[in-house]
């Protein structure tokens, strides 16, 4: 059950208990304490909302940068992006194969945020070698969800 | 002028293209009435298709379909029911899974044979079997049996002039499976009684109570047996058109003439995007049976909350409840139903009498869909029993 029922609230956090235990086929204690368990042992670390921001009028401005670093001893890179982490501002941080260290995902009010941050807080951590800065211009598709448009059904109303 | 075949005007239309006259002059319908899945062909499927495409594979395959996909099918008929097909003789690709139905039994009988075909089921068996100058004779399935054919059944309906029985499961309209054992009871009467099987297993890929068994793989079946099977339902592939058959190659053989002068051989484009769903789209057929199981989980609660008797069908996509209460024809509560809450599902009917009294309730719709669409049915039969 646990697969399945992580799958479902995956997509859809907002749905509630009976009808969660309706699609798995089980009972809602059993479904309730296995969510109560999965909350415990961290593996559902939260409930978010996918937002298209760009169909507001607040501005965002979101940067992947990439960074190269330098290994500490004994800590890996494990104290450095808790450094990076640790700001606010800065959305997820992942530790990556290839060219560079690590993947930081920055989101501001404006390009000039972003740019202070790179230059004022990132690039000046010690340890932080060099860093790399990407805008994202427009998202097409954001946690499995295209955004850009919506699926009209073209099926026929009825077949046999 | 002179007139048409009388045998084809005889043909009545199908009882779903009545209905689909009435809902398409009305407006924001919610459809529960298509026999097809709601996903898009998966990508990685759809690309192989377009490479073909871009590549300049316009030209036509041998007959019987592309090698590689014959291989493949013979592969994956292997993998998921043990049974050997030679992909040399005994395979046949065609146009959809309905045209190895026309063609299979265009292939087996003669003027004047008996094909038996259990209802309900598919609207193409009765007028394939005609159009053959076969006999259809009917087996009306029954609810308490849960719409599986039993042996009694079958036997009571065999003749001297028996040549075939058409084995639809898992079903559409019921969503009725056949099982081991129930199959295993029918085998023993087909070989007894010497006759063919068509077995079409169309919706093979989606049951959701233990595996799929096709009834060529029990003892002595694969030499009488026509397996049929094909992409749109699993890979929901639907508009590329495109199934097979596996039979004995005597049989492949002459299904094989009739299908080189009718058609020459299925489209290019969609064969070689089934090579490609064979060999890597068994995690999409997954996932696609993993989101109808809890669609018609909701469904079927949905339907006993509301005290409506619909058993639990563990194939295909679709649900299939009775309304025999509300004192209306199938097609009466359907057309009133579409009238009031603008909500189409299709009378049971249109899929052979012993469908009367039934509604055929397809899940290939979204969640939100189908709460919208059990809302309004539980307001519209709230009215008839107040």
């Amino acid at each position: 059950m646990r697969e399945e029922l992580l799958s479902i609230i995956e997509k859809n956090s907002r749905i509630g208990l009976n009808e969660l235990a309706v699609l798995l086929g089980k009972n809602e204690q059993d479904v309730l304490s296995e969510i109560e368990s999965l909350e415990k042992e961290g593996i559902i670390c939260g409930f978010y909302t996918l937002i298209d921001w760009e169909k507001t009028s607040i501005e965002k401005v979101t940067a992947l940068i990439e960074v190269r670093v330098t290994p500490q001893r004994g800590q890996g890179f494990d104290k450095i992006a808790q450094r990076v982490y640790n700001y606010p501002e800065v959305k997820s941080v992942y530790l990556i194969s290839g060219g560079f260290d690590l993947l930081v995902i920055l989101e501001e009010k404006s390009l000039r945020e972003i740019a202070n941050f790179v230059s004022d807080k990132l690039s000046t951590l010690d340890g932080v070698l060099s860093t790399a800065t990407h805008f994202i211009l427009k998202k097409y598709k954001d946690y499995g969800t295209v955004l850009a448009q919506k699926h009209d059904d073209e099926r026929e109303i009825i077949s046999p | 002028m002179k007139e048409l075949s009388n045998k084809v005007l005889n043909i009545k239309p199908s009882g779903i293209r009545k209905f689909f006259d009435l809902v398409s002059e009305m407006k924001d319908v919610i459809s529960l009435g298509v026999g097809e899945p709601d996903f898009d062909t998966p990508w990685h499927i759809r690309d192989e298709g377009i490479y073909a495409l871009e590549k300049g594979r316009t030209f036509y395959t041998s007959n019987s379909g592309l090698k590689d996909l014959r291989i493949e099918i013979s592969n994956y008929i292997n993998r998921t029911q043990g049974i050997i097909y030679n992909p040399e003789n005994e395979i046949i690709v065609t146009v959809g899974g309905s045209e190895a139905i026309d063609i299979g039994i265009r292939a087996l009988v003669n003027d004047g044979d008996e094909v038996i075909i259990p209802q309900p089921s598919y609207v193409s068996y009765e007028p394939c079997t005609i159009l053959a100058n076969a006999k259809p004779v009917i087996i009306n399935l029954k609810s308490e049996n849960e719409f599986r054919l039993t042996a009694e059944e079958l036997q009571n309906a065999i003749t001297p002039k028996t040549k075939l029985l058409i084995l639809p499961f898992p079903n559409n309209p019921t969503g009725s499976i056949m099982e081991r054992k129930d199959l295993e009871e029918i085998a023993k009467v087909i070989i007894d009684n010497d006759i063919y099987v068509m077995s079409d297993e169309i919706y093979s890929e989606l049951t959701y109570k233990g595996k799929h068994v096709s009834i060529a793989s029990l003892a002595q079946m694969k030499d009488r047996t026509i397996l049929i099977n094909g992409f749109s339902k699993s890979y929901a592939m639907t508009g590329w058109r495109l199934g097979y058959a596996c039979a004995p190659s005597n049989i492949i053989k002459q299904m094989t003439k009739i299908h080189q002068f009718a058609i020459m051989c299925a489209p290019t484009t969609s064969q070689y995007a089934a090579v490609e769903a064979l060999r890597n789209g068994d995690e999409d057929v997954d996932t696609m049976r993993k989101s109808y199981n809890q669609r018609r989980r909701f469904l079927v609660n949905a339907f006993k909350e509301m005290n409506i008797p619909c058993f639990e069908p563990f194939g295909a996509f679709y649900v299939f409840p009775c309304i025999k209460e509300f004192g209306m024809t199938s097609e009466e509560f359907a057309t009133k139903f579409l009238q009031e809450q603008k909500v189409a599902a299709i009378p049971g009917s249109a899929f052979g009498t012993s469908g009367e009294g039934y509604l055929r309730i397809s899940y290939a719709y979204s969640l939100d869909n189908l709460k919208t669409a059990m809302s309004r049915f539980k307001i519209f039969i709230d009215n008839i029993r107040k």
